[in-house]
């Protein structure tokens, strides 16, 4: 054909459908930031509380946890400072499992638009995370106020600790997030395992335990196994930044704790390049899926 | 359409759906067992080729399930091809079903700056075409309402006129003109009239020949994912009258599986 030909040596004609991926999000930031609002006031459309919402679900996370494990189990008496211990990392389990779930379902959530009009896809899975930070900032909030009522003192470790154990959340969160929200359009199974795994995820964190315990009682394999999990590396991270500090510093954190935490991001980071090929090979047949 | 530079090239594409009748291992397995297919390939187009100009406006032709849908969605980008290319020049905008960037639960004047940057707007054009969206769409004191609490025509309104106000390159319209008052139709008509005078682009796909052999100058027509007639709109609307006739005769309304585009 004449005008294909011509065509091709055109350079104002482009393909309408070009990727573009994450540096296509960050270009359109101006549609990413109406998204995220859209998100939240849609969230809380008709309900009383509102945000207020943000600040219930941790508070009741935390009374549980705290009368079940802190009083009933003791756990009270064994770590010095027990309810900020477990805010900390209770804080950034809910960060992860939220955005793990919110990005999961976002392009399907999105069915009408993903459908009909051509945007990055992208843009779904990038908000959730973005509503979840939002979500996370109250948490912290109520931390660092705890924390400073407690004797908690700026320090650049305490905050490099804090910003490098949510840099390594949100990366595996929005990593494997992309993958999910992708499988979640071609198999809805995806949501039971993603249901599953913050189960584990909540449980498999020193959150209601202290590390220490996992390394007294289990064998050695196991609790290399146990740290090698970035989250794990992650909640540490959170603790050492806004409990350690108040304490009278005996308590012990996993030699290498920074290093390893490093090795963790560069391998979330991986985790997010293979999750966004993933996306972006899957979300060329997004449109007649939904 | 020597002389004018290409809006639209649609060059040998072809597009199948894979019809899965299982979905679940349970499903699968009884299907197995009495060796009935898994799945169905199913081509909704074949091989399509189309060029269309700056400036032309074009309607896409066709009886339900013959392609121009999903031609259209090609187009603006909703689904790559599975051979073949599309390439455009200039801003896209889709009319491809109404108001599938609306959101129920922000109100009017929300939905106007989230629909406007989903069409490709920036915040400084839509601050500067508010008054005339708003007025377009005469939405008046519900503007501050969520679009939930809108009538269907007020709904249909407001994304119109959103959409026509982000002064696309090429305008892809798909069977929005079927619903809306008459009054309102008739001013979108007009509006696209207009909009054809300025010499832009424009592809239509809807079923109510009077209007495409007004608006459009150039009809393609398809038929099982092929073109059968491409060239003046006169011709092809008849083509539609007559096989629509022959579908009436002939069916005892038997549904073909091609809806699988949307």
């Amino acid at each position: 054909m004449t005008v294909a030909a011509e065509s091709a040596a055109d350079p104002e004609l482009v393909d309408p459908g070009r990727g573009g991926g994450l540096r296509e999000v960050v270009r359109r930031r101006y549609l990413l930031r109406l998204i995220v609002r859209r998100e939240l006031r849609a969230r809380y459309q008709g309900s009383l509380l509102g945000l207020g919402w943000s600040y219930v679900r941790p508070a009741a996370h935390f009374a549980v946890f705290f009368f079940v494990a802190g009083i009933f189990l003791r756990m009270s008496e064994q770590v010095e400072h027990f309810p900020i211990f477990m805010f900390s990392a209770l804080v950034l389990v809910s960060f992860f499992n939220e955005t793990l779930i919110n990005t999961t379902h976002s392009v399907v959530g999105n069915a009408p638009l993903v459908r009909k009009v051509y945007l990055p896809r992208e843009l779904f899975p990038v908000a959730s995370l973005l509503v979840s930070c939002v979500h996370l900032l109250p948490g912290l909030a109520i931390v660092l106020t705890v924390a400073l009522v407690w004797g908690w003192t700026f320090s650049f470790a305490a905050v490099g600790s804090a910003l490098l154990g949510f840099a390594l959340t949100a990366t595996l969160g929005i990593g494997l997030g992309l993958i999910c929200a992708a499988l979640h359009v071609f198999y809805r199974d995806t949501e039971k395992v993603v249901d599953i795994t913050t189960l584990f995820v909540t449980w498999s964190v020193p959150m209601i335990y202290p590390w220490t315990v996992v390394r007294d009682t289990a064998p050695g394999w196991a609790l290399d196994l146990y740290l090698a999990n970035p989250l794990v590396d992650a909640v540490l991270l959170f603790e050492r930044a806004f409990w350690w500090p108040t304490t009278s510093g005996s308590a012990a954190f996993p030699p290498n704790l920074t290093r390893d935490a490093l090795i963790s991001l560069a391998g979330a980071v991986c985790l997010l390049v293979l999750g966004q090929l993933v996306f972006a090979r899957l979300q060329r047949r997004f449109a007649e899926e939904l | 359409m020597t002389g004018t530079p290409p809006a639209v090239v649609v060059d040998s594409v072809t597009k199948r759906f894979t019809l899965r009748h299982a979905r679940s291992i349970k499903d699968m397995t009884v299907r197995a067992l009495r060796r009935e297919t898994l799945r169905e390939r199913f081509t909704a187009l074949d091989e399509v080729s189309v060029g269309i100009g700056v400036g032309e406006a074009v309607a896409l032709l066709g009886v339900n399930g013959s392609g121009k849908s999903t031609l259209l969605k090609i187009v603006s980008g909703v689904m790559p091809p599975d051979s073949g290319t599309v390439r455009v020049r200039g801003r896209i905008a889709g009319l491809i079903e109404v108001g599938a960037g609306l959101h129920p639960d922000l109100s009017g004047r929300e939905n106007v700056f989230l629909n406007g940057a989903i069409l490709g707007m920036d915040r400084a054009e839509t601050l500067r075409k508010f008054d005339s969206i708003v007025g377009f769409a005469e939405i008046g004191r519900f503007l501050d309402q969520p679009v939930r609490f809108y009538s269907s025509g007020m709904f249909m309104r407001l994304a119109f006129s959103i959409a026509v106000h982000t002064d696309p390159d090429v305008f892809l319209i798909d069977e929005v003109l079927a619903v809306g008052d008459p009054l309102f139709r008739q001013k979108c008509i007009e509006r696209l009239h207009e909009y054809r005078a300025s010499g832009r682009t424009m592809v239509i796909v809807a079923h109510d020949a009077k209007l495409l052999r007004q608006l459009c100058t150039r009809g393609v027509f398809l038929e099982q994912g092929r073109v059968l007639w491409d060239g003046d709109i006169a011709t092809a609307t008849d083509l539609l009258v007559r096989k629509r006739q022959e579908r009436r005769g002939t069916q005892p309304a038997h549904s073909r599986p091609a809806e699988a585009g949307r």
